[in-house]
């Protein structure tokens, strides 16, 4: 009896384990991880997207050597065309699949905890619902473009290595095809670009994507593009215009935003592209668009605290 | 010390009372029970302990606010929302990594311990395993986290007979050790009859009986009548009568036990029988008036 009485205390009094003291970006960094984990298509479907390219330039080899060697080789702007066209093209496929991608995460942010009930696990874990939300807008903010950049530098590297094997092969330099392509500063405006239009840029709609994605029963999409098209329907009835519409549909796209002045170029990496970096921090539609951006996340915050799984 | 302390706490869902005013006190180092009827509240009264939901009314868990402190509180409780919460597309290793990662109470070699008791791999994904083996991933999750109180609402729905008990036995001979407090709601209300130090039922957002177990033993008995004592038996005012093989049971609350030595039987009630002669006589009731 006094044996157990004798426990019985001393299991009372023993101290807890002291609490490992973890820095303060410990969970958002780790919040982070789990989105990457759990979202694996995002780097698959890059993969995917530059292996199916890379197939695709390498059939089509002989057709851009031919444009190398035509009446172009003679101009050096059209040289300089014929010769990054295809590296161009590449980045400008991998920009399409970022802009599908950062929308269709940002569709499920939210939703996706919500459908499948892990909501109630991960909210079981000392992680606060700002950190939660602010990890998953940084996906489509800083992590997707940053993928983007990464694979389309592997791919291009791939293509310039293609490249050195085949142009020696039919009589061509390469020493001319790196002289020409700079391909470095051609990464460097890719870096910018992508950043600043097809991140910063959009990052309110994406934001508003992950809002609805908090709230909504199902299809998020839906529900997202209805406000728009409701007001966008309004303002054609009432103004004759369709400023909202083309606003949205732009900033999604990257249009619009003031980060370079392009010479009549199809591409913002061309040689006579003038980055405007001051005037894009200048705009008052970027720091607008990002105050908005805010207010969505805000409101998203609050609805993981309040929604329910589905 | 009082684990967690409810004063007139109460939640609607719009015209639907959920909970209608709960006055309820935990202290350390108990294992309560809480036993209801579907849609009795109790999963809301839970869901407000751990912050996920908003109330009315006075509410501490370990002292805080669960609606404004969640993420604190995070830090000092567990709890198992379901059997099938765990994010299916993640590993095993991933799991223990991110929870090691953030939870700052969390000793990964334990869980480690655990894991290496069932036969589920650390590179699995959560969806290739079964129902029960998830649900001995999540409990050696939450074993492994030096939490002060431990909620568990329905922890073994829908997992067999063998993964149930085991379920129960971890978590008296691995876990718990006195300091630490554990509720837990289940429909499967004889398995957790040894288990558990006190009982509650909760019935339409109310609490209709609270009771220590040891109280609970010496209060409620059942007695199985011999027939020719049957009147004298109905005279002592039993809460419940049920027949079984011919045989008159009757279930006393508070009646002297040498007394009811003398007209048969006499055994301890079961959760279960109590459980229907409590809620079942409070729903006819309310169903008459």
């Amino acid at each position: 009896m006094n044996t157990q009485t004798n426990t019985i205390s001393e299991s009372l009094e023993a101290p807890r384990v002291a609490p490992v003291a973890l820095p303060a970006t410990r969970p958002l960094y780790w919040s982070i991880r789990r989105e990457v984990w759990e979202n694996r298509w995002i780097y698959v479907g890059q993969l995917a997207v530059a292996v199916v390219f890379l197939v695709v330039f390498f059939i089509n080899m002989t057709v851009w050597l031919a444009r190398m060697r035509g009446p172009s080789a003679t101009n050096p702007e059209k040289y300089w065309e014929a010769v990054s066209l295809p590296y161009n093209i590449g980045a400008g496929v991998m920009m399409g699949t970022l802009i599908l991608m950062s929308l269709f995460y940002s569709a499920d942010a939210l939703y996706g905890e919500r459908r499948d009930r892990s909501i109630l696990f991960w909210k079981s874990l000392p992680v606060s619902d700002h950190t939660v939300v602010l990890a998953k807008a940084s996906i489509p903010l800083v992590i997707l473009p940053l993928l983007t950049i990464a694979v389309t530098i592997a791919m291009h590297v791939t293509m310039l290595m293609i490249s050195s094997v085949v142009l020696p092969a039919s009589g061509m330099s390469i020493a001319s095809l790196w002289a020409e392509l700079s391909i470095f500063q051609m990464w460097g405006m890719l870096a910018y670009h992508l950043f600043l239009a097809h991140a910063i840029w959009p990052f309110p709609v994406y934001c508003w994507l992950m809002l609805v994605s908090g709230w909504a029963r199902r299809a998020t999409l839906f529900w997202a593009a209805l406000p728009v098209v409701a007001i966008g329907g309004i303002e054609k009835l009432v103004f004759h215009t369709s400023h909202f519409v083309s606003m949205v549909g732009t900033r999604l796209i990257g249009g619009g935003a003031p980060t370079d002045i392009t010479s009549g170029e199809m591409f913002p990496t061309g040689p006579m592209t003038h980055l405007t970096p001051l005037r894009y921090l200048g705009a008052p539609s970027l720091w607008l668009g990002l105050a908005v951006a805010a207010i969505f996340l805000f409101a998203a915050v609050r609805l993981r605290r309040y929604r329910d799984p589905v | 010390m009082a684990v967690i302390e409810a004063r007139g706490l109460h939640k609607n869902f719009g015209s639907t009372i959920a909970l209608d005013g709960i006055d309820l006190r935990v202290d350390e180092g108990r294992i309560l029970g809480l036993i209801g009827p579907n849609g009795a509240g109790k999963t809301t009264a839970l869901n407000a302990m751990l912050g996920l939901t908003p109330y009315d009314g006075g509410l501490t868990v370990l002292g805080r606010d669960p609606w404004r402190e969640r993420e604190q509180l995070m830090c000092d409780v567990s709890f198992i929302a379901d059997v099938a919460v765990l994010p299916r597309w993640i590993r095993v290793c991933q799991l223990l990594d991110y929870v090691a990662g953030v939870h700052p109470r969390f000793d990964r070699g334990k869980a480690e311990g655990f894991l290496a008791k069932t036969s589920i791999q650390l590179g699995k994904k959560v969806r290739e395993l079964s129902k029960g083996m998830v649900a001995q991933l999540h409990l050696a999750v939450v074993m492994a986290i030096d939490a002060r109180l431990l909620v568990l609402d329905e922890p073994t729905l829908g997992l067999d007979i063998l993964y149930r008990k085991q379920f129960y036995d971890s978590l008296l001979n691995d876990y718990f050790d006195r300091t630490r407090t554990i509720i837990v709601t289940t429909h499967q209300v004889e398995e957790i009859q040894h288990v558990i130090t006190d009982l509650m039922f909760i019935d339409r957002g109310r609490i209709v009986l609270s009771c220590s177990m040891d109280q609970f033993e010496s209060r409620y008995l059942e007695v199985s009548v011999n027939p020719e004592k049957l009147a004298a038996a109905r005279a002592l005012k039993p809460i419940h009568e049920r027949q079984v093989f011919a045989r008159s049971i009757l279930l006393f609350d508070g009646v002297d036990r040498q007394q009811l030595a003398t007209l048969g039987e006499v055994r301890t009630a079961s959760i279960a029988d109590l459980f229907v002669a409590v809620i079942g006589k409070q729903n006819t009731a309310s169903g008459a008036a």
